[in-house]
């Protein structure tokens, strides 16, 4: 037996034993978002103490504007709901469609960056000037982070779910249902980070 | 059947014979010189048979099997199929639980007796008075009574060594020199890293942090000159950093004072 | 992944590496990176022990006169660390759990197989970068628990290179804990229910959990104080407004787990040791069940009792002095169930054997001093002395390092399909044994009469006790040798031990020692009952 006939009958018993298993990448991607999740829980966590327990400097600044975050939670929130979309035409295999809703939930995505970046150069107080700033611009900047990540994600599966292409279809949509929930995942930690950064 | 009770009986009594003995004739502690020192080592003592007990007795259950039911040459088959005895464990879940509530609650009544539940402000023990912050270290004492204790220091550490100024003396010495039977309040603050307070013979260990300072109090009960070791890492010289405590009595004390001070106020 | 019958695991892809050159390759294959993983923690175990070697030459004399003072804080902070990120935890996670949980679920392979070798080969560039950071320009030097402001005010370069090596270390960590959880939850073998799971896969489902939940806050923490030490914030730095007993609080949130990601494996590997040995169901598996998810809950909610002395209020002390006593109570019942298992068995007294009771003497006494110390009256005298390090050596090597050897003795056979020398391995374990008593026991009364940790120097009086500490010290480096030469004259000349040597009844024993690159020829055999001995009805396969 060639060692091609024998790994043909092992993949049949493979095939055989994996056809009881679901699909469980989604399971490691869930688990790995609450891993990510503690990262961010133990920054509020720090946040929260300083917050009751060390009092801001006389002659400190540290005063948050609300326009932009406000502005930035919408887009955020509506480029959740275009992603759904997204995934919504992926499932009913119009690709094309797919692609143009991917493409304006990247541009959501860049446009809060964007956003983002014009509130930095525009606040009054610097990264070193006081507790609260380095907290400040040390839990946007690493939402920001995540968000620049789920951006590019955004933009490579808009061009792979082009309509030729055949890489991510209706019968293959894990890549896209990953890249959605980890979106939905920054989304909600903005929603968090909104809450207790700039309404608290 | 008697007989195997009977053997069980005796071994138990012997464990628990031979750890009491242990505990109250091997001493493992230092010198007690402070009020708080026969407090703790109470505690140590019940500590201590507690475990030998339990330490004691595993290690023969564990030797013992070994020998009675080690597999011989010609013994092929298997142990008994016992897969769990509910009676059993259920024992050895609610005992260890009660022995625990005990140990826990009786530790509390140590610290308690020790100083360690009193509060250091009027209010929550980290909230800032608009003045300073206190953090919570072992108190016969509240912050008021610092002002008026006669006998308060300030305690300053930093990269290698302790300073102790003594405000109503308006002078800083090397050396803390307290006098014997009577309560010492002291105010620790760090200059630099964190540092730490330690006399083994007291039984009383603070870390000084930089930004807050803490507080310790203590009754030394014993005249002698004892180690203050500092207990967290602080760099290269961590080891060497050491002070002592001259316990004396009080008139001894007080000429040590009058030497040193700077005021018109002398004891 | 490329898949042959034979065991050696080359196929006709001629670029694949043949033989022991797969072992440096980037495998996918879950057996071979199980043995990257102990052969990488091994190697770095040996230097761990040379620092550690280091630090009793050291202190053999009560003053500072075998290496400059900073470099001795220097060799203790890679001791600590190396011992723990690139021995302990990727050992007794990494290794044994990708080697074994496939077997035990049933399945060719882990999850994410990819994830578990890029898991693996974080770890030595990690390592090797945490090494030569000495060479640079002084490695970091303020603790493995890197307390700030020391950490943010010592040379800069040796902490940030120590900072980036435990995140590397610490993401692979957590890469490893979605594996074994995705692993376990989904990929068991139809038929194969959860409370039919060696207790192995128990403990490290139990595990997974503490790493996907505290590594990342550990991970956060020391992004922080990264950005305190190069961009001078002052997360915890007092100077500039900042609070050090934050970095306290989220350090140990991590570093408790930890010692619990430490344990619980080793705890799920005597579980499996015990029964083959003596030949008796493991003692009450339902009990040990709850008794690791207990651990795990509780786990979570007693760090502080590493602040005892920090300055923390009198009702947090008293609530985590409860929360950690009660962890006795699950880990007690673990002991009691494994003399149970003991008792009315046939013991084979083997290598294996030994140091599983060994593990479990010293455990007791490591766990006692444990339960004293979670007291926190009598922990403010002990706080930061030689009687903690006594404490937490007999838990780490006395309790998981014990229980490595003892899993080499246990499953060598079946990874290299020879028999270890026995003569061998009972040298090896009575100078272990002793030698670790003798170095380790006299640090606890050292401890009591006034020796603080992390010391170069100390009072005079303590130089006695300091020398014993240091011969056993020695008795330990030696040790190693009667292993090493066990382990190398096994592999070339070894007696072949068969596929079941030890007629145990879990999956990884019912196919061929070594086994094949698939695990079993066929489909994988359903064991219903891991621990069945003593039964006269035999196994299904």
């Amino acid at each position: 037996m060639t060692t091609l006939d024998s790994s043909k009958e092992i993949k049949k018993n493979n095939s055989d034993v994996s056809e009881h298993h679901e699909d469980f990448r989604m399971f490691g991607l869930i688990t790995f978002l609450i891993a990510d999740g503690m990262t961010f829980a133990g920054f509020f966590a720090a946040y929260l103490t300083y917050k009751a327990v060390n009092p801001l400097p006389d002659g400190a600044i540290y005063e948050l504007e609300l326009p932009i975050p406000t502005l930035n939670t919408i887009l955020l929130l509506v480029s959740s709901a275009t992603f759904h979309k997204a995934g919504k035409a992926l499932l009913k295999n119009k690709n094309s469609d797919t692609q143009k809703w991917l493409i304006v939930t990247a541009l959501l995505g860049i446009t809060f960056l964007i956003c983002q970046l014009f509130e930095y150069f525009n606040l009054p107080f610097g990264l070193t000037d006081n507790l609260f700033a380095s907290t400040f611009y040390a839990l946007t900047g690493f939402h920001g982070l995540h968000v620049t990540l789920g951006t590019l994600m955004i933009l490579i599966i808009s061009w792979q779910s082009r309509p030729k292409a055949g890489r991510i279809t209706n019968k293959n949509m894990f890549p896209l249902e990953a890249v959605e929930l980890y979106w939905h995942f920054v989304d909600g930690i903005w929603v968090i980070l909104f809450i207790i950064l700039y309404l608290l | 059947m008697i007989s195997k009770n009977l053997y069980l009986i005796l071994i138990i009594s012997a464990v628990f014979a031979i750890s009491f003995w242990i505990g109250f004739n091997v001493n493992l502690l230092p010198a007690e010189a402070s009020i708080n020192a026969p407090i703790y080592d109470e505690l140590f003592k019940i500590l201590f048979i507690i475990g030998l007990i339990i330490f004691i007795g595993m290690t023969i259950a564990v030797i013992y099997s070994l020998f009675k039911f080690r597999k011989r040459k010609d013994q092929l088959g298997d142990g008994i199929a016992l897969e769990g005895n509910l009676s059993l464990e259920i024992i050895w879940t609610v005992i260890p639980s009660i022995i625990v509530l005990i140990i826990g609650l009786y530790s509390y009544n140590i610290y308690d007796r020790m100083g360690g539940m009193k509060e250091l402000n009027h209010s929550h023990e980290m909230m800032a008075t608009n003045t300073e912050k206190i953090w919570a270290g072992i108190s016969q004492a509240s912050n008021s009574e610092f002002v008026s204790n006669n006998l308060s220091v300030e305690v300053s550490a930093m990269q290698f060594a302790f300073l102790f100024n003594y405000p109503k003396g308006e002078f800083i010495s090397g050396e803390l020199h307290v006098p014997v039977d009577q309560k010492v309040s002291m105010k620790m603050e760090s200059k630099d890293v964190i540092h730490a307070f330690w006399v083994p013979e007291f039984r009383i260990k603070q870390d000084i942090i930089p930004g807050q300072p803490t507080i310790l109090n203590f009754t030394p009960t014993k005249v002698g000159k004892y180690p203050i070791i500092c207990a967290e890492l602080c760099g290269p010289y961590h080891g060497g950093m050491r002070a002592s405590i001259i316990v004396e009595e009080e008139s001894d004390y007080k000429d040590w004072f009058n030497k040193n001070t700077k005021t018109e106020v002398s004891l | 992944m490329t898949i042959s019958i034979d065991s050696q695991g080359s196929d006709t892809n001629s670029l694949q590496p043949k033989g022991w050159l797969r072992y440096l390759s980037f495998s996918l294959d879950h057996k071979v990176i199980g043995i990257q993983y102990l052969v990488c923690g091994f190697l770095f175990y040996l230097i761990g022990g040379t620092l550690a070697s280091a630090i009793r030459i050291e202190l053999a004399s009560p003053m500072s006169d075998f290496m400059p003072r900073d470099v001795y804080n220097q060799v203790l902070t890679l001791h600590g660390t190396i011992m723990i990120f690139l021995w302990i935890v990727p050992v007794v996670n990494g290794a044994f759990g990708n080697y074994l949980i496939p077997f035990y679920v049933g399945a060719r392979d882990m999850a994410f197989p990819r994830l578990n070798a890029v898991a693996f080969w974080l770890i030595p560039p990690s390592g090797l970068m945490l090494v030569a950071s000495y060479f640079i320009e002084g490695a970091a030097q303020a603790g493995w628990t890197a307390y700030p402001p020391l950490s943010i005010t010592t040379p800069q370069s040796g902490q940030i290179i120590w900072i980036m090596s435990v995140l590397l270390l610490g993401g692979s960590s957590i890469f490893g804990g979605i594996n074994f959880i995705a692993t376990i939850i989904k990929l068991r073998r139809p038929g194969l229910k959860l409370m039919q799971l060696p207790m192995y896969c128990w403990a490290m489902l139990g595990t997974s959990l503490l790493v996907v939940l505290s590594t990342p806050v550990l991970a956060g923490t020391l992004i922080l104080l990264s950005f305190d030490i190069v961009a001078h914030t002052g997360f915890f730095n007092p100077v500039l407004g900042g609070n050090v007993v934050v970095y306290q609080h989220l350090f140990w949130f991590y570093s408790h787990p930890a010692v619990y990601i430490m344990v619980l494996p080793a705890f799920g590997l005597v579980s499996e040791i015990l029964p083959v040995h003596s030949r008796k169901p493991l003692f009450g598996y339902t009990t040990m069940v709850f008794s690791i998810m207990g651990i795990v809950v509780l786990g979570l909610v007693v760090w502080a009792h590493h602040m005892f002395t920090s300055g923390t209020p009198p009702w947090m002390r008293l609530f985590f002095t409860i929360a950690t006593a009660f962890i006795a109570v699950p880990t007690g019942i673990k002991f009691f169930n494994w003399v149970a298992t003991l008792w009315g068995g046939k013991i084979s007294i083997n290598s294996a054997m030994l140091f599983s009771c060994g593990f479990i003497v010293n455990f007791v006494f490591g766990g006692i001093t444990g339960v004293a110390l979670a007291q926190v009256p009598f922990d403010i005298h002990v706080h930061d002395t030689y009687f903690v390090v006594a404490h937490f050596h007999y838990i780490v090597y006395g309790g998981t390092v014990f229980i490595i050897f003892s899993s080499i003795y246990h499953w060598f056979p079946k990874v290299t399909g020879k028999l270890m020398s026995e003569k061998l391995g009972i040298l090896h374990f009575a100078i272990t044994f002793i030698g670790f008593n003798l170095c380790f026991a006299p640090q606890h009364w050292l401890g009591l009469n006034g020796m603080p940790r992390r010391v170069a120097e100390y009072d005079p009086q303590f130089q006695f006790v300091n020398q014993i500490s240091s011969i056993g010290a020695l008795l330990m480096a030696i040790s190693t040798i009667p292993f090493l030469v066990n382990i190398f004259l096994s592999i070339k000349n070894g007696k072949d031990s068969g596929d079941n040597p030890w007629n145990a009844l879990t999956p990884e024993w019912l196919t061929s020692s070594p086994p094949p690159v698939e695990n079993w020829e066929g489909e994988a055999p359903l064991v219903k009952e891991p621990y069945g001995y003593g039964k006269p009805i035999t196994q299904e396969n």
